[in-house]
Formats: C-alpha cells, sequence, structure tokens
C-alpha cells in the first residue's frame, strides 16, 4: 500500500512542475505588461518603466524569474499581489471557502436533480415526459452562463422581488470568517436570521452554477440507465414480478451509476469554470472573480500563485481518490 | 491577529446594532476591489474612493460637487513671491480617529504632514518600501519628486513646501488623493510593533468615517466619526457593497440592496430613470476624448490636412451612436466645467464637401490612413470601434480610405505614443485635480511628446504659454493664458476633439445631500438618508 501511495506521489511530482511552468508562462504570453497597465492612459517614461520592472524583478531574464519563483513554492512562498500587494496565499485562504461552499452547493442540487430526472426519463422512454426532459436539458447545457444569471435576477429578483441580487448574505449580518463558509458561521454567529439570509443568497448563484452540470448528469443518467434496462437481469427480476421501483431503484440504478460518478467526478472542472463567471455575475466574493480581475491587471503573482493553489487542490483531491480507489479495490493498488 | 481585528470589529458593530435595530445606514454600490487602503500606493478611482474620500483628509480639499479648492487640514496657506516656497497654517484641534485597533494621543501637527510626504519619495524612509513594490505612482505622475526640494516643520502647526522652480498646479496637486495625510503616530506603533503592512489593510485618518472592515472583494464597512473636525455625519453606517457588474449594480439599486450606484451601463440609464423610487444625476465629466493625428509624419504634419479631416467627420452622429446622448460634442481639449475653457473657439464645421476641397487644395490624393480604436471602454469613450467605423464611412465620404486597427489595451497604451506610429489614434483622459495644465500641458507640451502627446505635436507658441501659466499663481492670468492656447490648439488641429461624456449617478430617492463630482470621485459626507 505504502509502495502504491508512494508511486502516486512520484507521479505528482512532474504534474506539479508541469502545472508550475504553464501557470508561469501563460500570463506572460498575454500582450501588455502590469506596470505599463499600472499607469492606464498616463504615459510612463521608460526610465520609470524600467525602473519599477527591476524593483518588481520583471527585468531578469525568464528562467532566473521561473527558478525564483520555483524557490518560493517550494517554501511555500506564492509571493505577494503585484496590484493589492497583499500576499497570494492570504487571498486564496481567504477567497476559496466561498467557491468551495457555492459549489458544493451546485454539485448538490445538480446530483439531487439530475439523477432522478435522467431516471424517470429513462423509465419513461419516448413519451412527452422524456422528450421535454431531455430538451430542458439541452437548453441548459447551451445556455451561455453570463445571460442566464442575468435573466434569473431580472426576473426573480427585480421583477418579482423573490431572492437578493447579489452577494453572499443581507449587509445587516456581520460577524467574523471562522470557516469561511457562510452557511456555517451564520449559524456560528448566533445572529437571528443570518442562516436564512445566507440560504436565500445561495439560491440563485446555485442555479445557474448547476445548470450544466445538471444538464449532464440527466442525459447520462438517462443513457446509462437505458442501457442498463434493456439487459437480460433486469428483464428476469420484472419476470419474477419483482415491484418496478424495486427493480428500477435497487437492480438498475445501482449499476447505472458506475459512469454517471464518473461524470459527476469530471463536473468539477466545469464547476470551477463555471463559478469563475457565476462569481462575476453574481459579486460572489470567491477564487473565480479573484482569477479573472488579476489576468486584466496582468497581476503575475496572483494568477501563477492562484492557478498554482487550484491546481494543487485538484491533485490533492485525485490523490485522495487514488487512495481511497486503491483501499476499496485493491486489483488497482497491482 | 487579523481575526481577532475582524472579531473586535464585529463585536463592536453587533453592539452598535443592539442599540438600534437598524441604524442609519448608507449602502453604496461600488464598482470593484479597493487595491488597498494607503491612497499614495494606487491610482484606481475605487480604491479612492474607499481610502481617501472616507478616512483621510488633505491640506486642501475639492469643493464638493466642484474642481475649486478649499481649506482642508490647512486652514490657509501662503505662496512666497518667487512661487518657490508654500507655507501652510494647520487647523488647531483636529483628532484622527479612534479605531479597535489604534487609540490616537495626539492631535494632527506638522510631524503627520511631512511623514505623508516623505514616504512617497525618500528613498531612505522606512516607509519608502513598506509594501512590496510600493511605486507612489501618482506622486511621480504628478513630477513631485522633482519638484520638491524639502518639507519643513516651521512650528507644530505650520509647515513649508520648498519648491525647486515655482509651479502653479502644485496647489492643486494637493488635493489629489495621494495627497491624504497619515498619522505618524499611529505608523511609528505600527512599526514598533513590526507590524508596518497593516498601514494598507487598516486606514487611520482625519476623515469623515472610520474603517471598521474590510471583507475582501465583499464589503467594506465604515461607521461615523464622532470626532471630525467638520462635524459627525448624519449617517451612522456607510458600507461599500463590491459589485462589479454594471447590470447587476442597478438590478441592486433597484431592489433597495443599495442606495447609491457607481457607474452605470449606458443603456441602463433609461430604465432606471423610469423608475419612480430612483433619481439620476448627471453631470458633464472632467474629461475628453480625441482622435490624434501624428503630427510629425506627412500629410498628418500639414495643419490643413488635419483641418479637413476634422470637417469631414460628424461627431453629433458619434455622440448619438456610441453614447445615446449621454455626451456633448467637443471643442476644446478641455471639458467646459474647468475653468479657462475657452468657449468663444469656433469648432471645425462639419462640412464634407468643404473638407474634400481642401484636402485637394493642400495636394493631397487618395489618401489611404489608419484609425486606431482602443479595445476597451473607458468613461470618455464607451465604443471605440463603432466611433472609428462611423468616422471611417464620413472619411470615405471625401475619398480617403480609412483602416481601422486595434491591439490588446496594454499593447496599444504603448504603440499608440511612439513618434512614427503610423495613422490616428482614438483616447482620452480624465482629468486628475480640475487644473487645465493637467489636460493642457500633460497632452499637448513638448514635453510629452513620444509619451502623453500622442499627436507628437510640439508648437513653440503654445508650449510657451504654458511654461508661462505654470510659472503665475494668479487664476486671472493663467485663465487668459490658456484661453490664448486653446487657439491656438483650434487654429492647429493636432486633434480632432470627438465628446465629453456626462458622469452619471443613479440612487434612491431617499438620499439627501449627495452632490456630483466632476472627478469622478464618490464622496459620503455630508450626505443623509430618509428612514
Amino acid at each position: 500500500m505504502f509502495r502504491f501511495i508512494f508511486g502516486r506521489l512520484a507521479v505528482l511530482i512532474p504534474t506539479f512542475i508541469g502545472v508550475s511552468i504553464i501557470a508561469f508562462s501563460f500570463i506572460r504570453l498575454l500582450p501588455g505588461d502590469p506596470v505599463m497597465l499600472m499607469s492606464g492612459e498616463r504615459v510612463m517614461s521608460p526610465e520609470r518603466h524600467t525602473e519599477l520592472m527591476h524593483q518588481l524583478g520583471l527585468d531578469r531574464p525568464m528562467y532566473v524569474q521561473y527558478f525564483d519563483y520555483l524557490t518560493g513554492l517550494l517554501q511555500g512562498d506564492f509571493g505577494s499581489s503585484i496590484v493589492t500587494k497583499r500576499p497570494v496565499l492570504e487571498d486564496f485562504v481567504n477567497l476559496f471557502p466561498a467557491t468551495l461552499e457555492l459549489s458544493l452547493c451546485a454539485i448538490i442540487v445538480a446530483v439531487a436533480l439530475g439523477i432522478p430526472a435522467g431516471v424517470l426519463a429513462a423509465v419513461k422512454r419516448g413519451t412527452w415526459f422524456d422528450q421535454s426532459i431531455m430538451g430542458v436539458a439541452l437548453i441548459g447545457y447551451s445556455m451561455p452562463i453570463f445571460w442566464w444569471g442575468l435573466l434569473l435576477i431580472i426576473f426573480f429578483s427585480g421583477y418579482l422581488g423573490w431572492t437578493p441580487v447579489s452577494g453572499r448574505i443581507s449587509l445587516m449580518y456581520f460577524f467574523p470568517q471562522v470557516t469561511g463558509f457562510m452557511l456555517i458561521d451564520s449559524l456560528i454567529s448566533g445572529q437571528a436570521g443570518a442562516f436564512k439570509s445566507a440560504l436565500t443568497y445561495l439560491i440563485l448563484p446555485t442555479t445557474v452554477l448547476a445548470t450544466i452540470p445538471l444538464a449532464v448528469i440527466a442525459r447520462q443518467t438517462r443513457s446509462a440507465m437505458l442501457e442498463v434496462l434493456s439487459e437480460d437481469y433486469v428483464r428476469t427480476a420484472r419476470a419474477k414480478g419483482m415491484p418496478p421501483f424495486r427493480v428500477i431503484g435497487i437492480h438498475a440504478l445501482r449499476n447505472a451509476l458506475i459512469p454517471v460518478i464518473t461524470t459527476i467526478g469530471l463536473q468539477v472542472g466545469v464547476l470551477l469554470a463555471g463559478a469563475i463567471l457565476t462569481e462575476t455575475i453574481f459579486s460572489w466574493p470567491g477564487i473565480g472573480k479573484w482569477m479573472v480581475d488579476s489576468v486584466f491587471k496582468r497581476d503575475y503573482a496572483v494568477v501563477q500563485g492562484g492557478l498554482m493553489l487550484i491546481a494543487a487542490v485538484i491533485m490533492l483531491v485525485n490523490l485522495v481518490v487514488d487512495v481511497l480507489y486503491g483501499l476499496v479495490n485493491p486489483r488497482i493498488r497491482h | 491577529m487579523k481575526k481577532l481585528s475582524t472579531l473586535l470589529a464585529a463585536t463592536a458593530i453587533a453592539t452598535l446594532m443592539a442599540g438600534s435595530a437598524w441604524s442609519k445606514t448608507l449602502v453604496y454600490c461600488s464598482e470593484a476591489s479597493p487595491e488597498g487602503f494607503d491612497p499614495g500606493l494606487y491610482t484606481g478611482g475605487q480604491t479612492f474612493d474607499a481610502s481617501s474620500r472616507t478616512a483621510y483628509n488633505r491640506l486642501v480639499e475639492f469643493k464638493h460637487g466642484g474642481t475649486e479648492l478649499e481649506p482642508g487640514l490647512a486652514e490657509s496657506y501662503e505662496v512666497s513671491a518667487d512661487g518657490k516656497e508654500y507655507t501652510f497654517k494647520l487647523r488647531k484641534g483636529v483628532k484622527f480617529q479612534t479605531t479597535e485597533y489604534f487609540t490616537p494621543t495626539r492631535e494632527l501637527n506638522a510631524d503627520d504632514v511631512i511623514f505623508s510626504f516623505e514616504r512617497q519619495y525618500k528613498t531612505d524612509n522606512p516607509w519608502n518600501k513598506y509594501v512590496a513594490g510600493a511605486s507612489w505612482e501618482y506622486f511621480a505622475g504628478m513630477g513631485f519628486p522633482d519638484l520638491i526640494d524639502k518639507i519643513e516643520k516651521v512650528d507644530d502647526l505650520t509647515v513649508k513646501f520648498v519648491l525647486k522652480r515655482p509651479e502653479a498646479p502644485f496647489i492643486a496637486n494637493l488635493g489629489m488623493d495621494f495627497a491624504s495625510i497619515l498619522s505618524k503616530e499611529y505608523a511609528d506603533k505600527l512599526a514598533a510593533d513590526g507590524k508596518m503592512e497593516l498601514l494598507n489593510q487598516q486606514p487611520l485618518g482625519t476623515g469623515p468615517f472610520t474603517f471598521v472592515a474590510y471583507q475582501t472583494d465583499a464589503a467594506i464597512r465604515y461607521k461615523a466619526n464622532p470626532d471630525y473636525w467638520n462635524g459627525k455625519q448624519p449617517i451612522d453606517d456607510l458600507v461599500f457593497a463590491i459589485t462589479t457588474d454594471a447590470a447587476v449594480r442597478a438590478q441592486k439599486l433597484k431592489a433597495g440592496e443599495c442606495h447609491i450606484m457607481a457607474y452605470p451601463n449606458s443603456a441602463d440609464v433609461a430604465e432606471l430613470k423610469k423608475d419612480e423610487n430612483l433619481t439620476v444625476l448627471e453631470q458633464e465629466g472632467l474629461n475628453v476624448s480625441y482622435l490624434a493625428y501624428n503630427t510629425l509624419v506627412p500629410p498628418f504634419d500639414k495643419a490643413e490636412v488635419r483641418k479637413a479631416l476634422n470637417m469631414a467627420v460628424n461627431k453629433q452622429a458619434i455622440v448619438d451612436a456610441v453614447f445615446q446622448g449621454a455626451a456633448t460634442v467637443a471643442k476644446n481639449p478641455i471639458p467646459p466645467t474647468m475653468w479657462s475653457y475657452n468657449n468663444a473657439v469656433e469648432d471645425d464645421k462639419y462640412d464634407p464637401e468643404a473638407a474634400k476641397k481642401m484636402l485637394e487644395e493642400a495636394g493631397v490624393k487618395d489618401l489611404h490612413m489608419k484609425i486606431w480604436a482602443m479595445p476597451v471602454a473607458r468613461p470618455y469613450m464607451l465604443n471605440a470601434r463603432r466611433a472609428a467605423e462611423l468616422m471611417q464611412a464620413d472619411l470615405a465620404k471625401i475619398g480617403v480610405t480609412a483602416e481601422i486597427v486595434s491591439y490588446e489595451w496594454a499593447e496599444y497604451l504603448k504603440l499608440s505614443s511612439a513618434k512614427d506610429r503610423d495613422g490616428a489614434a482614438i483616447l482620452g483622459w480624465t482629468g486628475d485635480n480640475g487644473d487645465p495644465d493637467n489636460f493642457l500641458d500633460t497632452l499637448l507640451g513638448c514635453d510629452a511628446v513620444g509619451g502623453n502627446n500622442r499627436a507628437q505635436w510640439c508648437n513653440k507658441d503654445f508650449d510657451d504659454l504654458m511654461t508661462k501659466a505654470k510659472a503665475t499663481a494668479d487664476v486671472a492670468e493663467r485663465t487668459k493664458l490658456y484661453e490664448e492656447a486653446q487657439v491656438i490648439f483650434k487654429k492647429e488641429a493636432p486633434w480632432n476633439t470627438l465628446d465629453h461624456s456626462l458622469v452619471v449617478v443613479p440612487m434612491s430617492k431617499k438620499v439627501t445631500g449627495f452632490k456630483m463630482d466632476p472627478l469622478g470621485i464618490h464622496r459620503f459626507d455630508g450626505v443623509d438618508i430618509a428612514e
């Protein structure tokens, strides 16, 4: 088992170096530099530009900057933002729980609605029910997130006044961040109404972020179910007179879920990409919005540090999943 | 430590709230997160709104809603006969804010003023590099490192700035955000505790609002400063709800989640005006947008060619299409709200026929030129490509073929400054301090060729007027000089002046006392809200 874990860890090293090179070089491939953008329309003299580039260490050869950055990373130093001057790690730790909370809520909603919808569509294959569910799923899958978010805000917040427009909680509530998860922190704070407020603020962003994964999961569940439902053992179960609920819920669904779970796993990346837009629309203070702002400002330190940290989180999750898989299924270890 | 301070702040707020269910709180939907809270370090308007205009004051202040100066922390000032010495008499009894993180023991004095400036240019000052990459961009941009010879403490309440040369706009520059006055006592305490970086995270000044907490990218909270030298504010609490998307800000305003919003989309303004709970304030902004010819490259080196091209463009059509009316056609390089604006100047008339003739007389045939269109929307030009397309169509009518080019923003800014740039570039400017010098000399002076002077235009008569105007402190005299400069500018036509856009602030009808600011600042002192 240790050998297995060691092997997995060894694979992480080239992945880590690969990600660090990509994170380091991609933002630098964009034209323009942070110093130039900092001054805007006000033109900086070439001497001042050189001086500031030197001050930020951006005038050194690329490989020197990279190794310097790598050394910092190995010591846990992700650098400081060129724009805000705050340490990248501090901002990431502050903002990541918001993204995680939103993503978790979205995936829970997507699974809770997507799987039953897919199962029902498969069972009622070819009926108007099936066609309308799959039609809605297709629309959901094709919907541009930005437009969809604004539409929901205009209708539910603007027209009906049911949900708040944007933010994480009503500004009336203010308590210290303990876990960074607003739902938990609002409970800890003990302020009356805070939890309910946090929940209402989650409705629209969760809906928007859950839309695409929900559509994908529903479609995947449907096709997996259709395949399983035509298997011999399902026919046998039915022939034995087993109640339909048991046939579908226990025998068929369990087997159909295997590819669905893989799909859910793959949606993590989709969620993070979706979070960038969702966070921007709903002023959700998470890492998506933070990264987008930093790309526009050519804040090299934040973009490369942020990417590394996100990659580290994903690598860590993958490692845990691999190890768990190895524990559950000994064949994988060999 | 950070968590402890947030906890303390939260307790303070909770106590406040327990006293009055939901005290008089004004919520402002701001457009972006502040870069930090030390106004000397940054250049972004959202940072200034959140730091210098709430927590801090300056020696002189811009009048609320205008660009004229009024006394701030300095009650009065005197200028020496040679224009090189400015002596400021500080206001007595000005208290710094008492916060959860610091309790001041003394009132404002000359040491605070000296500290606030010296840290920005003395490289041996321990505060000069207190955060990584501190560059004091505005201080440098306004030319202060080459201008200030020394700053002296005459007595506790008197401070003298000695300049290397006379510079009339100096006083207006002191009203700018980077010139905010910080507490030296607080800075010394932070230095002694080894926590210098907190100066940029927990501001402490003499301003109308006391900083309470910043929740990264979400909200900034302040409470009214009870010790404010100009009287306590009518509201109890001020909250900035950071909302980056303009359409969402508009929705928040309509839903009553905020009282005032920054920078609406021009497309949303009509809808906001229709809302009976809202008021939409409009004012001409302190800005200009222009098309700068490269006067070093033929045939644009001839004034008559530039004039002919100006006459071919229907600027009103651009204003209508790009701004839906929320702008006015520009004829001068400075906006009409600025002192010394020369209204007697006549703009180049839109007359394609005459333009065609002028071009022929200048010996220009089959002219092919490039129009540079900015890739981003700026307050003075919301859609440069659309404007460029309209110009392209207009120029085609007089036989000029125009090709539209664009680059990524940072690249655009760099390349458009080049002396050998091919073609005319669309760009603009938003004023920093209400002084005409900030437009005329900064954008059209000979020193700015290859830099801010995108027309690469160096005219001796114009430049002499700029030098003269800088050397005199007499506003009437300066007005005359700048008026004359605008006449030369129009005759020589290095730019086609396009527009001055309106600044729009939509807000709830419950809000009173909010004044539009031509400098684009959002100030909340004096603002009240009906229960």
